[in-house]
C-alpha cells in the first residue's frame, strides 16, 4: 500500500511492518492472533462478527414469529420439521406453540439488544475505532478487553444453549418481569439470568476500559474539544453502562435468589399461581424488579442509539466535505442525554399504579430529554445544508438514519405522556416506535459504519453496487415491516400475542358485534400478511450484504491509499490495516476533528495530525 | 498523601492508629445509639446512618486517601453518588406515591 | 507504540491507568451495592407493621467483624506504605496480617450463617410456634424401622420439612433449644423483649404443621441479609485471592518493577478499603436497625 502526500508524518507501508517495536516480537501463532488476542482491533472484529451472527439469529427468530402471527397454528414451511426435531414437543407438527412463541419473543429481544446491537455498536466499533481515533496504541487494559469479549461470548453461549434444554429458553419477555419470570416452571429463566450476569460483567469491564482509554490515552494535542464526536458518544455510552448496569446485576442476583433459593424479593404476600396460593414467604415487591430493570432499561436505549449517532456524525462530516455544524452543541447535547437518561426510566411504568405526582415528574423529564436529542438531529440536518454531498453507500445509510430515527423519536412523545400512554401501552404502536429507533435507526447507522470502516480493517472497499442494492432493499422493506404496526397499535392490537390478536379479537367481536371496543377489524389483522412478506424481503435484502462482506475481503477493490475517504480523523492516518500498536510513532494532534474544505488549503481536508504551518493559526473545531 | 512528597513511615503509622481508633469509636457509638431506650426507630435509624457516614468518611478520606485525590476522581464519584441517590430516591417516591383514592389494606 | 502511563501518572489527569480503572470499577460497585441497598430500603418500608425483624443477628459478632475488617484495612495501607519506603519485609508482614484477618472475618461469617441455618421455626398444628436452634431429632430409619436419635444437623434435605419424610428417614420428633410462642410477631422484635426464656422444646411429628430454618427463603429480611452479606463475602474472598497472589507468586515483580508493584498494592488496597466501606454500612443496617 502506498502512502500519500496527504499524510503527516508519512508512515511506513503496512506490509513491511512486522517486527516493529522496541524489541522484535515473535510472530504470534493462530490462537494468540485470532482467538486469545489482546489487540483491540482483533477484539473489535471478534465482537463485530459474533454480534452480526447473533443479529442474524435474532432476525431468524423474528421471521418465525411473524409467520406464526400471520398464520397462527399452521406449520412453518420448509423448516417446520427441523424445528420439531430440534426443539421437540413445543414445535409439535412443525407449528409454533404459544410457549415457543413466548421463548422466541423473549430471546429475540434479549439477543438483539444485549448480544447484537450493544456489542456491535459499543464494543465492536468502539474497540476498533476509538483507540485509533484518539491516537492510542491500544486500549488501556488489553487483557481486560479480552476477558470482556470472553465473558460476552460465554453469556451468548449460555443464551443459545437455553433453547435446547427441556422446557426451552426463557419465556417471560426480554424484560423478565417478576413474578412471571419466577413462576414459570422451566429452567429457561435460570439460563437467562446467568447469561445476563456474564453479559453485564462483560459490559462493565468494557465500559471501565473505554473510559480509562479515552481519559488516559489521548495523543498529545488531542484535547477534549478535538475529540471526534464518535468518541464523545462512546465515552457517554460507557458511563451509562458503567453506572446503570450494576443495579440490573443486583436485580439479576435477586431474581436468581428467587428462582434458586426460593426467596421472595419480587414475590408479594398472597401470590397465587395457577389458582393456588404459592408456597413462598412473600413480602417482596414485583415493582422493585421493574424499577431496577428500567433503571438500566431506559439508559440502555441511549446505549443503543448514541454510538449509532456517533457513526452517522463521522460519515456525514466526511461525505458533506464540510465541518459538522455545531460541534460544541453536539458535545453538550450528548452529555445532557447521558445525564438525563438516568432520570426518565419510570415512563415505562405508567400503568403500574404510580401516583400522579411521580408520573408527572417522569413525564416532564421524558419531554426534557427529547430536547438534546432534537439538537443532535438538527445539527446533522443543518450539516447537510450547502454541502457537496458524496452519495456513497455509507452516506446513504447515514442519511436514511436521520428520518428513520426522526420517526422513531417523534412517535415516542405520545408514549412519554402518561395520558396517551395508557391507550398505547403494550400495543404494536410501541413495537413500531422502538423498532424505528433501533432497526432502521441504529442498525442503518451500524451498516454505515461497516461500509465506512471496512477499508480500514481490510484494505479493500466493499462493492458499491451491491451496497446500494442492500441499502434500497433494506430501506424499503424496513418501512413495509414497521409502518403498518403504528396503525395496528393505534387500533388497540396488543403485543406478545402468539396469534397476533386474532383469538382475542374474535372473542370480543362475537360478544358485542363488530363495532366492539377492543375488537380489531379484518383490515387491521390482514396487515400481518404484508408485514410477513416485508420481513422475508428484508431478509433477502441482507444477502447482498453478507456476500459483499466476505467477497470483498479477497476481491474488493484495493484502497488507493491509507485514507480512501479523504478523512480528517486519526484512524485514517495509519497504515492499512493498522499494525499492532496502531501508529508507527506517536501522533501529534494539531487540528479539530472536522476541518473539511478549509479556505486557502490545497486539498479539501486537513488531517488532525497535520502540523500547523507557521503562518496558520489553529482553526477552531467549528469553522463555518 | 500525594505522590510528590516523601513518605514518612512513622507519621503514617500514627495516622493509621488514629483512623483505627476513630473507626472503633464510631462503631461503638452506633451500637450505643441502637440500644438507646425511648427513641423510635426513625430517629435511631437517622442517627445511626449519620454516624455510619462519618465512619465511611474517615475510611474513604484517609485510608483511600480520597481527601488528596485528583479532581477527576471527585467528578466520577459525585456522578456515582448522585445516580445512586436518584435510584434510591425516585424509586422510594414512586413506591410511596399512590393514585388518589387507592385503598390500602 | 507501547501503552503509556502504566505506572507513571499522566500529567494532565494526575493518574496512572490502573488507578483510574479501579476507581471506575468501584463506581460501578457502588451502584451494584446501591441496587441491593435500595431493595433493602423498599422491602423494609414495604413490610407490614411489626413484620420487620429486629435483633435477629448477633451484634457482638458483627462488631467483632467490623473491628477485624477495620484492622485489615489498616494493615493493607501499611503494606502499601512499606512498599513506598522500600521495606519489603514489613510489606510481607503486614499483608500476611491482612490475609489472616480476612480469613478470620470469613470464619466468623460462616459461623453466623451456620447459626441461622440450624435455627428453626416450627408452625404447630395448634397455631403456636416453636422457635429455636436445632438440638436433636428422632427419626425412624426406613430400612430397619428403628428409631435413631441424631444430634447432627441434616443439611439441606432437612431445611424445609414437609410431611416429615426425607429420603431415608421418617421424622418422629424434633428438639429445639428455644421457646414456644403463641403469636408469630413475638419472634420478630427480639430487641423489645427484655427476658427471653430458652429451654429445650420437643415437638412431636403430629404437631408439626410446617418447619423451616432461617435460610434466605424464610422471609425478606433473611433474603436480603444473605444476599448482601453473601455478595460482600464474595468480595472479601476475591480481595483475599488478589492480595494472596500479590503476597505470594506476584511478589516477583518487586525485583523487576518495584514502582508498578507498589501501584498494584495500592489499587488492591483501594478495593479492600471499599469492601470495608460496604461493611461499615452493612453492619448498622443489618445488625443494629
Amino acid at each position: 500500500m502506498e502512502t500519500t502526500v496527504h499524510q503527516f508524518p508519512p508512515f511506513r507501508p503496512a506490509d513491511t511492518h512486522s517486527g516493529h517495536g522496541d524489541h522484535a516480537h515473535p510472530e504470534p501463532g493462530f490462537w494468540e492472533k485470532y482467538i486469545f488476542s489482546t489487540d483491540h482491533k482483533t477484539i473489535g472484529i471478534q465482537y463485530g462478527i459474533t454480534a452480526l451472527l447473533f443479529m442474524l439469529f435474532g432476525f431468524g427468530l423474528m421471521l418465525l414469529m411473524r409467520w406464526q402471527i400471520a398464520h397462527p397454528g399452521i406449520p412453518v414451511p420448509f423448516i417446520g420439521p427441523l424445528l420439531e426435531r430440534v426443539l421437540g414437543q413445543v414445535a409439535a407438527g412443525g407449528a409454533i406453540s404459544p410457549e415457543l412463541y413466548n421463548s422466541f419473543g423473549a430471546m429475540h429481544g434479549t439477543i438483539m439488544v444485549f448480544l447484537g446491537i450493544v456489542p456491535l455498536a459499543f464494543a465492536a466499533f468502539g474497540n476498533y475505532v476509538v483507540p485509533l481515533m484518539i491516537g492510542a496504541p491500544d486500549m488501556t487494559f488489553p487483557r481486560l478487553n479480552m476477558a470482556s469479549f470472553q465473558a460476552y461470548f460465554i453469556g451468548g453461549l449460555i443464551m443459545l444453549v437455553s433453547f435446547f434444554i427441556p422446557g426451552g429458553a426463557a419465556q417471560a419477555g426480554w424484560t423478565s418481569y417478576s413474578p412471571l419470570a419466577t413462576t414459570i416452571p422451566t429452567d429457561g429463566q435460570l439460563f437467562w439470568i446467568i447469561g445476563m450476569i456474564f453479559l453485564i460483567t462483560s459490559s462493565l469491564l468494557g465500559a471501565a476500559n473505554f473510559i480509562a482509554t479515552i481519559i488516559q490515552l489521548r495523543a498529545p494535542g488531542m484535547t477534549w474539544m478535538r475529540l471526534p464526536w464518535f468518541v464523545w458518544t462512546q465515552f457517554v455510552t460507557a458511563f451509562i453502562l458503567l453506572l446503570a448496569f450494576p443495579p440490573l446485576e443486583a436485580a439479576a442476583v435477586m431474581q436468581l435468589m428467587d428462582n434458586v433459593a426460593h426467596t421472595s424479593f419480587f414475590l408479594p404476600t398472597g401470590l397465587a399461581v395457577g389458582g393456588q396460593l404459592a408456597n413462598v414467604s412473600g413480602g417482596g415487591s414485583p415493582l422493585l424488579w421493574q424499577h431496577l430493570f428500567w433503571f438500566l432499561g431506559h439508559p440502555e436505549v441511549y446505549v443503543l442509539i448514541l454510538p449509532a449517532m456517533g457513526i452517522v456524525c463521522e460519515v456525514i462530516a466526511n461525505n458533506t466535505r464540510k465541518p459538522i455544524w455545531g460541534y460544541k452543541s453536539l458535545v453538550y447535547a450528548v452529555l445532557a442525554v447521558g445525564f438525563l437518561s438516568f432520570i426518565v426510566w419510570a415512563h415505562h411504568m405508567y400503568l403500574t399504579g404510580m401516583g400522579t405526582k411521580i408520573s408527572t415528574f417522569f413525564q416532564a423529564t421524558t419531554m426534557i430529554i427529547s430536547i438534546p436529542s432534537v439538537i443532535i438531529l438538527t445539527c446533522f440536518f443543518i450539516s447537510l445544508w450547502g454541502g457537496s454531498i458524496r452519495f456513497n453507500t455509507p452516506m446513504l445509510f447515514a442519511l436514511a438514519f436521520l428520518p428513520m430515527f426522526g420517526i422513531g423519536g417523534l412517535t415516542g412523545l405520545p408514549l412519554g405522556f402518561n395520558v396517551s400512554d395508557v391507550h398505547l401501552h403494550d400495543t404494536y404502536y410501541i413495537i413500531a416506535h422502538f423498532h424505528y429507533v433501533v432497526a432502521p435507526g441504529t442498525i442503518f447507522a451500524l451498516f454505515a459504519g461497516v461500509y465506512y470502516w471496512y477499508p480500514k480493517m481490510t484494505g479493500r472497499m466493499m462493492n458499491e453496487f451491491w451496497g446500494r442494492v442492500h441499502f434500497w432493499g433494506s430501506f424499503v422493506f424496513m418501512n413495509v415491516v414497521f409502518l403498518p404496526m403504528f396503525f395496528q397499535g393505534m387500533s388497540g392490537m396488543l403485543r406478545r400475542m402468539s396469534d397476533g390478536g386474532a383469538n382475542y379479537s374474535a372473542a370480543v367481536n362475537s360478544k358485542a358485534g363488530a363495532d366492539a371496543v377492543g375488537g380489531l377489524s379484518d383490515s387491521i389483522l390482514s396487515l400481518h400478511t404484508g408485514i410477513l412478506w416485508g420481513a422475508m424481503c428484508l431478509g433477502i435484502a441482507q444477502i447482498p450484504f453478507i456476500i459483499n462482506v466476505f467477497w470483498s475481503i479477497k476481491h474488493g477493490e484495493k484502497v488507493k491509499n491509507d485514507n480512501p475517504w479523504d478523512a480528517t480523523t486519526l484512524e485514517w492516518q495509519t497504515p492499512t490495516p493498522p499494525p499492532h500498536g496502531n501508529f508507527t510513532h506517536e501522533p501529534q494532534v494539531h487540528h479539530g476533528p472536522y476541518e473539511y474544505s478549509v479556505p486557502g488549503h490545497a486539498v479539501d481536508f486537513i488531517p488532525q495530525n497535520e502540523p500547523a504551518g507557521p503562518a496558520d493559526k489553529p482553526l477552531p473545531a467549528t469553522a463555518h | 498523601m500525594s505522590e510528590s512528597h516523601p513518605v514518612e513511615y512513622s507519621a503514617y503509622v500514627r495516622r493509621c492508629v488514629y483512623v483505627f481508633i476513630a473507626v472503633v469509636c464510631t462503631t461503638a457509638l452506633m451500637i450505643g445509639i441502637s440500644f438507646l431506650p425511648h427513641y423510635g426507630w426513625p430517629a435511631k435509624v437517622a442517627l445511626i446512618l449519620a454516624v455510619a457516614c462519618v465512619n465511611a468518611f474517615v475510611v474513604a478520606g484517609f485510608l483511600m486517601h480520597l481527601l488528596s485525590e485528583k479532581k477527576m476522581i471527585y467528578a466520577l464519584l459525585a456522578f456515582t453518588v448522585f445516580f445512586f441517590a436518584v435510584l434510591m430516591g425516585l424509586t422510594l417516591w414512586a413506591m410511596g406515591d399512590f393514585p388518589v383514592g387507592t385503598q390500602m389494606h | 507504540m507501547e501503552i503509556p502511563y502504566t505506572s507513571k501518572p499522566r500529567p494532565d489527569t494526575g493518574l496512572y491507568n490502573a488507578k483510574l480503572g479501579i476507581w471506575l470499577f468501584l463506581a460501578s460497585e457502588v451502584m451494584l451495592f446501591g441496587g441491593l441497598f435500595s431493595a433493602y430500603v423498599l422491602l423494609r418500608v414495604g413490610a407490614a407493621p411489626g413484620e420487620w425483624p429486629h435483633g435477629w443477628l448477633n451484634v457482638w459478632l458483627g462488631t467483632l467483624n467490623t473491628v477485624i475488617l477495620a484492622l485489615s484495612a489498616i494493615t493493607t495501607l501499611l503494606a502499601w506504605v512499606a512498599c513506598k519506603v522500600g521495606n519489603f519485609r514489613k510489606f510481607k508482614f503486614f499483608h500476611a496480617c491482612t490475609i489472616a484477618l480476612a480469613l478470620t472475618f470469613l470464619c466468623v461469617k460462616m459461623y453466623e450463617y451456620h447459626d441461622k441455618w440450624i435455627h428453626y421455626e416450627i408452625k404447630m398444628t395448634d397455631g403456636r410456634f416453636a422457635d429455636g436452634h436445632f438440638e436433636s431429632a428422632v427419626y425412624v430409619d426406613q430400612a430397619t424401622h428403628q428409631e435413631v436419635e441424631e444430634h447432627r444437623y441434616r443439611g439441606n434435605a432437612f431445611s424445609k420439612v414437609s410431611e416429615g419424610v426425607t429420603h431415608h428417614y421418617e421424622l418422629e420428633s424434633v428438639t429445639l433449644e428455644g421457646r414456644i410462642v403463641t403469636d408469630e410477631k413475638d419472634l420478630m422484635d427480639l430487641r423489645a423483649q427484655k427476658h427471653i426464656e430458652h429451654g429445650s422444646v420437643t415437638v412431636e411429628r403430629a404437631h408439626i404443621k410446617s418447619m423451616e430454618n432461617y435460610g434466605p427463603w424464610h422471609n425478606t429480611f433473611l433474603a436480603i441479609y444473605f444476599t448482601l452479606t453473601g455478595l460482600h463475602a464474595l468480595h472479601i474472598l476475591g480481595g483475599t485471592l488478589v492480595i494472596g497472589y500479590l503476597w505470594g507468586p506476584g511478589r516477583k515483580m518487586w525485583a523487576t518493577d518495584p514502582e508498578r508493584f507498589t501501584n498494584r498494592i495500592e489499587i488492591s488496597g483501594l478495593f479492600w478499603h471499599f469492601v470495608d466501606l460496604v461493611w461499615i454500612f452493612l453492619f448498622p443496617v443489618l445488625y443494629l436497625m
